[in-house]
């Protein structure tokens, strides 16, 4: 096949053969007013001078800070396996090949991120993937509308932000999404709460299809969830379980919780914190929902002769299929961050996913203890894994102000939750595996000498202003 | 020839109406093209259809289609044996292979649909 583009020479041959004049013939069928404007594009660049431009523009990058960031990306160790095998020519195509006769390498691997998943989550099925978290989380909401023949979805506000708006713009055009308030203080501050959910679950008037709630919920707290799957179940609707992957080697899996769906994002399965992807959707359900589970299904079968083979089980209610009726319409997969998933978790096993999780909490528990020590609480009071909330007096001051100090101080709340007051002061900060005790050391040291060099206004004070 | 105490729709559905119930099916002709039937999803007792409109997905190896309903009326019954053994739709379209049962609303639809020797012609015609 040749490397280059297309030459004039080419695209002149292919218009002869078809009889006609010019590419923009083909796009007669789209009004004018559809199509693509012309891109105000800058002039090409010599290679060499783009290079040592975008290598300037990358060294803006701050590579020298302690990370205390997660709010839904994880940094973890991804041995080095993982990207060394997804660097084989083979898994590079140009669309996921799906004929079993050539592609069983693909299929398997594919199969194998399944099998693996399902063990992970507990559930019957486990989808091709899907773009990220957010995605996931917005079509197991559609599901539940899907199986349940309601359009009117709880989500606690608990589940991460982004989730909440992508599953919101999925909605538009006659679902209803309705917001669960957290509880606002005691042991509970922070989780979801089960009195104004089961008020939600019991208006005769808008019957609820699903309710989704976050573990950890996106303050890092763990949800009650055995009991919110039985207030929805008592309901009839569909309980979704938004996961972190990693945290299910300690946390109970949602199928045993009785979670219907699982939805999460797959990035801290050996994928590195890249700013807007690409990530890994994970989407698995029970076996009652088959048919509403968007994309495609392996499964492992035997050939003729008796011999493992793979193929697609199920893709019936795809776009390719069943156009407007598709129960999604993306109709793709993210095949290569699947496998750098399966790659992953075959490389470090149960046994290593359960130390990953385990010293993520151990150094969270230690960061904790860390920034106490220096006059910084927690805000709530709740059990959480391995990411949790300080209250700090001008928070997003203070954010900015450790940035000059080498410390990435976490997520301001205040940016990522503006309307909800209660967290104006909350840092939400996270530890794993490659968190070292010298980088919590040197948070506590910087953040106990700003706030002793500026007495800060008294936290109460945040409320009002 | 198809049986001749039905009637049928373009979309190869049939309907047996005895009084103001309706039993529906799709035809021989139908399951024959959709090759084996691995799956066939309908509607809950109560529920509303509207004539000509999709009640129901069948869905066979090699593809899958929207049931519609030839006439008006409330579902009473969706063939409970579908669920297990969707099969029945191949091997006994016109009989064990029924899909739903429903309660007619407007027994003047019946006699707008094609009766045996029309569908006969229309799938003669391909």
């Amino acid at each position: 096949m040749p490397y280059g583009p297309h030459a004039a020479a080419d695209r002149e041959r292919m218009l002869e053969a078809l009889g006609l004049d010019s590419v923009d013939r083909l796009f007669d069928d789209i009004p004018p007013e559809l199509r693509a404007s012309p891109l105000d594009l800058p002039e090409p660049e010599p290679e060499l001078e783009l290079s040592a431009r975008l290598t300037a523009l990358a060294g803006r990058n701050r590579v020298d800070l302690a990370s205390f960031l997660g709010a839904g990306v994880y940094r973890h160790w991804t041995p080095a396996v993982v990207d060394q095998l997804l660097l084989r020519g083979e898994w590079y195509t140009a669309y996921t090949p799906y004929q079993p006769e050539i592609s069983q390498g693909t299929l398997q691997s594919i199969y194998e991120y399944e099998s693996l998943l399902a063990e992970l989550v507990d559930l019957d099925i486990v989808s091709a993937s899907h773009y990220d978290g957010a995605a996931a989380t917005a079509e197991a909401a559609l599901m539940t509308c899907r199986a349940t023949r309601r359009d009117r979805v709880l989500i606690s506000r608990g589940v991460h932000p982004h989730y909440r708006g992508t599953t919101q713009t999925y909605f538009h055009g006659g679902l209803e999404l309705d917001e669960i308030p957290l509880v606002a203080d005691g042991p509970a501050a922070g989780t979801t709460d089960l009195v104004a959910l089961e008020r939600m679950l019991a208006d005769p008037d808008r019957p609820v299809a699903g309710v989704i709630a976050a573990q950890p919920d996106f303050l890092g707290l763990l949800e009650p969830m055995p009991e919110i799957a039985r207030l929805t179940h008592a309901a009839g609707a569909l309980f979704v379980a938004v996961i972190e992957p990693v945290s299910l080697a300690v946390l109970a899996p949602p199928g045993e919780y009785g979670a219907d769906i699982a939805a999460g994002e797959g990035q801290p399965l050996g994928i590195a914190p890249q700013y807007g992807g690409p990530y890994l959707g994970i989407l698995a359900s029970t076996d009652a929902l088959v048919r509403q589970i968007p994309g495609r299904l392996v499964g492992m079968t035997s050939d003729l002769d008796g011999r493992r083979a793979y193929v697609m089980t199920m893709r019936a209610r795809e776009q390719d299929i069943r156009r407007d009726k598709a129960a999604s319409n993306i109709c793709t997969n993210q095949a290569l961050l699947a496998l750098a998933a399966s790659i992953y978790l075959a490389t470090i096993g149960p046994h290593g996913l359960r130390d990953v999780a385990a010293q993520g909490a151990a150094r969270a528990a230690a960061l904790e203890a860390a920034l106490a020590a220096v006059g910084v609480p927690r805000m709530h009071e709740g059990p959480y894994l391995n990411e949790f909330v300080v209250r700090v007096p001008d928070a997003r001051r203070v954010h900015r102000a450790l940035l000059d100090r080498g410390v990435l101080a976490g997520l301001a709340l205040a940016d990522a939750e503006p309307d909800d007051p209660s967290l104006v002061d909350g840092l939400l900060v996270c530890a794993t595996e490659v968190t070292t005790l010298d980088e919590i050391e040197r948070f506590a040291r910087e953040l106990g000498s700003l706030l002793a060099a500026a007495p800060a206004r008294p936290a109460v004070a945040a409320g009002v202003r | 020839m198809v049986p001749t105490d039905l009637r049928y729709t373009k979309d190869h559905e049939w309907v047996r109406v005895e009084g103001d119930a309706a039993t529906i099916g799709i035809t021989a002709y139908a399951a024959d093209q959709l090759g084996d039937i691995v799956f066939v999803e309908l509607p809950d007792a109560g529920r509303l259809l509207d004539q000509f409109a999709a009640f129901g997905v069948v869905e066979s190896v090699k593809a899958v289609s929207d049931l519609f309903a030839p006439v008006a009326g409330e579902v009473t019954e969706a063939n409970p044996e579908l669920g297990r053994t969707p099969e029945l739709v191949n091997s006994d379209p016109f009989g064990a292979g029924w899909m739903v049962k429903v309660r007619l609303t407007d027994q003047a639809q019946v006699d707008g649909l094609l009766d045996a020797e029309a569908y006969d012609a229309l799938i003669a015609a391909g």
